[in-house]
């Protein structure tokens, strides 16, 4: 296990993981569970057997433990995924809102259905449900912006500056 | 008359300083130097507040609930978690002032006897969790949070939580399994979280908008908070508004306006986007049955509706809806009711967490049915299909996911049959793009 694919957090990372294992009542570390894949999937873009397993051993519990919590959540990626994850809320107050229009735009503009990845790895597509944003829809999140009031121009525009 | 937002347009709001200067942390001075935790309690009883999760339990009540063994620790968490499609006031609250809900949870917290209190966020919402970390750290370097709070003796640690994405985690006791790092299953109750709770101990979850409120009630008393609004419906309330409307966006209501001055005044929606008619409205979130122009207007026995827990569930769910969460959506005459249930059937079935069967089964044959006969493929029997279905998840199910699933399907049928037969009977018409049915004589329809 060496070279640039060994799975281990950098110190800085390691420091905030002990920080926030402190968060809770000795023993009862396993609550820093979902913080700590949020920050294993920012690092790794997605949450591979290998990234749970060493979450596990971070956490001292067994890997099933972080298997059956990744695949409860939907924020977490079970498969690869590209640099640029576009997760759109296909919820009714978006809908109502022009966001079926909107997003068959973003689909044809990259070539892509829902739940795909373009062939460049540049961008996924994944559809979700309400983001608690709906009297700014249609929205999608790319990462931890939120992009409100989607049109198809806009669209264009994010796409553009993400292409760069 | 605004509580939680009246100082939520000042620019940098968001700092401990602006929030300060503009009387914030007051209630901290107040509730830790002069009230015991019990007076605290006392006024938010009288308050009248109930919870603005949804659920409209009264606040005061729930925590009189909380147990208070010896040498136990309690614990209070602030449900984040906002999920309910429609409702995005928590989010605007936090992201636009973070303090006003961090002061409520040093007040809540003093009142209950927590020393440490968790503030768990929807995980999607990762850049209002920085704004809460941000301004939590401002709070530690004031000796607003810690040890010996401005020297009163009192210790609170406070924490954000992010979720990781499900709806169910904003069922209480989904929200403590996921609280501990589990999946999102909701509890058997009893024992209730004020018994048992997070870890086994007894534990208090609040939605953001009620904890916010406990500050406003400590610095006016709960008599000066339960002379706003109507009857029970004591209070202001943060509607969620959304959809055909001019003006989308989070109002703070004093509870007691009609609804027809909620949707066409200046000062909430604006009235309906140009040239269109109102034709529904979903009034509480997309669990609470929806209602035709008619009947979200207009009572049954001829009163004007008001935006109150009462008069909106007047009439009960023959001609009547719920509060909820404040999830407000309005639908003017283009929108498909067929699509519009399809897209909240399809939201329930991929937010069950599986747990109980009916749920588990019956969200996902409702997804089935609707998606059909949106797309042509209906047959005349699945319109009592779905109202057996939803009958069926109705009240079976350990958390209320199930009804808030079987709810919003029995009402789109029991208030639009005619558009569901339409999509079954003309397939041909109901599948063109942009099409939508006109109920003959409907104050909607041209």
């Amino acid at each position: 296990m060496e070279g640039k694919n060994q799975i281990v957090f950098p110190a800085e990372t390691l420091e905030l993981v002990a920080k926030i294992m402190k968060r809770y009542p000795e023993g009862k570390h396993k609550s820093a569970l979902l913080p700590i894949l949020h920050l294993a999937q920012a690092k790794w873009s997605w949450c591979s057997p290998e990234v749970m397993d060493y979450v596990a051993s971070l956490l001292n519990i067994s890997p099933v433990e972080v298997y059956e919590v990744a695949s409860f959540y939907t924020m977490f990626h079970l498969e690869p995924v590209g640099e640029h994850v576009i997760e759109y809320c296909r919820t009714g107050p978006c809908c109502l809102m022009g966001g079926v229009e909107v997003y068959d735009h973003l689909k044809k503009r990259l070539g892509i259905e829902t739940g795909e990845t373009t062939a460049d790895g540049k961008f996924t597509i994944k559809e979700v449900e309400c983001l608690a944003a709906c009297g700014w829809g249609p929205v999608f999140q790319i990462r931890e912006k939120y992009h409100m009031h989607l049109t198809t121009e806009k669209v264009d525009q994010i796409i553009d500056e993400l292409s760069k | 008359m605004k509580i939680l937002t009246e100082h939520i347009d000042v620019p940098q709001i968001e700092t401990l300083a602006v929030y300060k200067k503009n009387g914030g942390y007051k209630a901290v001075e107040k509730a830790l130097k002069k009230m015991t935790p019990d007076e605290v309690t006392e006024e938010v009883k009288k308050s009248g507040l109930r919870g603005r999760g949804g659920a409209g339990f009264p606040m005061g009540m729930k925590w009189s609930f909380l147990a208070k063994p010896e040498g136990v620790p309690r614990y209070l968490v602030c449900n984040a978690d906002e999920s309910e499609p429609g409702t995005f006031k928590d989010h605007y609250l936090m992201w636009k002032s973070p303090h006003t809900l961090i002061e409520g949870m040093i007040v809540s917290s003093y009142a209950l006897g927590a020393n440490t209190s968790y503030i768990y966020v929807r995980g999607e919402l990762m850049y209002v969790i920085s704004i809460l970390e941000k301004a939590i750290q401002e709070a530690y370097d004031q000796g607003l949070l810690g040890k010996n709070i401005l020297g009163s003796g009192y210790d609170l640690d406070l924490f954000v939580q992010p979720g990781g994405g499900a709806y169910i985690c904003g069922e209480e006791t989904a929200l403590l399994e996921s609280l501990e790092g589990k999946r999102g299953n909701p509890r058997n109750k009893p024992p209730f979280p004020a018994v048992k709770g997070v870890w086994q101990c007894p534990t208090v979850v609040n939605n953001v908008e009620s904890i916010a409120a406990t500050s406003w009630i400590v610095n006016n008393g709960g008599d000066a908070y339960a002379a706003i609004g109507v009857g029970r419906s004591t209070g202001t309330k943060l509607i969620s508004a959304s959809g055909h409307i001019k003006k989308p966006g989070v109002y703070e209501i004093p509870l007691g306006i009609t609804v027809e001055e909620f949707i066409y005044s200046d000062e909430w929606c604006g009235g309906i986007r140009d040239g269109h008619k109102l034709k529904a409205v979903v009034a509480g979130g997309s669990s609470v049955p929806i209602l035709p122009a008619d009947m979200i207007l207009t009572t049954a026995t001829g009163e004007k509706r008001l935006m109150t827990y009462e008069s909106l569930s007047d009439g009960g769910f023959v001609s009547g809806t719920m509060l909820g969460s404040g999830g407000f959506i309005v639908m003017d005459e283009t929108t498909c009711i067929v699509h519009n249930t399809l897209t909240f059937a399809r939201f329930y079935h991929h937010e069950s967490c599986g747990q109980c069967s009916p749920c588990r089964e019956g969200t996902g044959w409702m997804d089935k049915v609707i998606h059909r006969i949106e797309h042509g493929k209906g047959r005349r029997e699945d319109i009592d299909l779905l109202v057996d279905v939803a009958k069926k998840i109705e009240g079976n199910t350990i958390c209320p996911l199930g009804d808030a699933a079987a709810w919003p399907v029995a009402a789109a049928i029991r208030h639009f049959r005619d558009e569901f037969e339409w999509h079954i009977e003309h397939p041909e018409l109901a599948t063109k793009e942009g099409a939508v049915y006109m109920r003959p004589g409907a104050s909607w329809a041209q």
